[in-house]
């Protein structure tokens, strides 16, 4: 599978040197070069570096041809925008965002983006294992 | 009309004095506490809210239910896109409006479901392109949805237009030249025997597919054409 990345930090590394070990092809993108520090220096994936929201930078990513699209910056609302227009732009099949802010998540879920929300997963399992 | 305004810097700031001159209901949501206690002195009438205006909490606050419209403006275009898709599709305000600061952003927008949006980058490249000299053809407006241009040329000493009535112009069958300003100062309904001059401005009204031919036809030539900065209304 060829994936993008956007946002290189401790989740979006994880996700790219993961997909790597599994035989995936990845491009990872981050507006910091610092950033990839993350990916340890054996990473066998390609870095870009630019906004993640600007066309032309995804299109430097591959995203045209690309199956899969994850949008994991720090910033819920860039991660919304960009995974709309991996979906509605460049028609990528497969596009998981994350959003921090759970009302949000909801409206965008209801949206039909694929949307993951670690606050309310945090949560709820934290509830249950101080319930268990 | 009630009007809520996501952004309170310089841009915020001016809409929503103008706003409230034009006797609307105002509230600005803007992050800064500093910001927000010099807008709460300087807009006098306005409501001003301190928080995300991205956040579902503030946007409620805000009373983002009975918002007649949306405008966000802050200086970042994913801020500004989440404002108005919250406001839209949690809120269902009718009318929402977006600044956009990356104009290459426009048409994604656009196709996200946004019903305005602002680009100051382009407005300011129309404004250049209007003073700027040898430009045949400007676009006043566009009606995107039907295809439709309303465009400016000046008929230059060279023009092949010249000394011919214009039913004898070949002019394409869907566009119409509704006005002629002859000298800055004369106004002229064309007819088909009217004669085009050199300096004159001439209004047309054209499909968009027959934008080149109207060039060729009237300036004799297409090398402007991708200079022309459409500007929307």
């Amino acid at each position: 599978m060829k994936a993008v990345i956007l946002g290189c930090g401790r989740t979006g590394a994880n996700l790219a040197r993961m997909l790597v070990a599994d035989g995936h092809q990845v491009t990872i993108i981050d507006k910091e070069r610092a950033a990839f520090t993350r990916l340890g220096p054996d990473f066998a994936g390609t870095v870009v570096i630019g906004i993640g929201i600007d066309e032309d930078v995804l299109r430097r990513a591959g995203i045209e041809g690309a199956e899969a699209f994850v949008a994991v910056t720090n910033g819920d609302n860039t991660n919304s925008m960009a995974a709309q227009i991996a979906r509605d732009i460049f028609g990528v099949r497969r596009v998981v965002c994350r959003i921090y802010d759970p009302l949000r998540a909801e409206i965008y879920h209801k949206l039909g983006l694929q949307v993951i929300c670690p606050t309310l997963w945090g949560a709820t399992w934290i509830k249950e294992v101080l319930e268990s | 009309m009630y009007i809520v305004v996501v952004g309170g810097g310089k841009v915020g700031y001016y809409l929503a004095k103008s706003l409230l001159e034009e006797e609307n209901e105002v509230l600005v949501i803007e992050k800064d506490a500093r910001r927000c206690s010099l807008l709460t002195d300087e807009l006098v009438g306005a409501s001003i809210l301190q928080g995300d205006g991205c956040e579902v909490v503030y946007m409620a606050e805000a009373g983002m239910g009975r918002a007649d419209v949306v405008i966000a403006v802050t200086g970042d275009d994913e801020d500004n896109l989440a404002v108005c898709q919250v406001a839209k599709h949690k809120f269902s305000v009718p009318r929402t409006i977006a600044r956009i600061n990356n104009p290459k952003n426009e048409h994604i927008f656009r196709k996200l479901g946004i019903d305005v949006t602002v680009s100051s980058t382009e407005l300011i490249l129309s404004q250049i392109e209007q003073v700027l000299p040898a430009q045949s053809l400007f676009h006043l407006l566009t009606l995107r949805n039907v295809g439709v241009s309303f465009v400016e040329l000046e008929i230059s000493p060279t023009s092949p237009a010249l000394g011919r009535p214009i039913r004898e112009l070949g002019i394409p069958d869907d566009s119409v030249l509704p006005l002629v300003i002859r000298q800055g100062t004369e106004t002229i309904i064309p007819f088909g025997d009217t004669v085009l001059e050199a300096g004159d401005q001439v209004i047309a009204v054209t499909a968009e597919a027959s934008e080149g031919a109207l060039r060729r036809i009237l300036c004799g030539d297409e090398t402007c054409s991708d200079q022309v900065v459409v500007r929307e209304y």
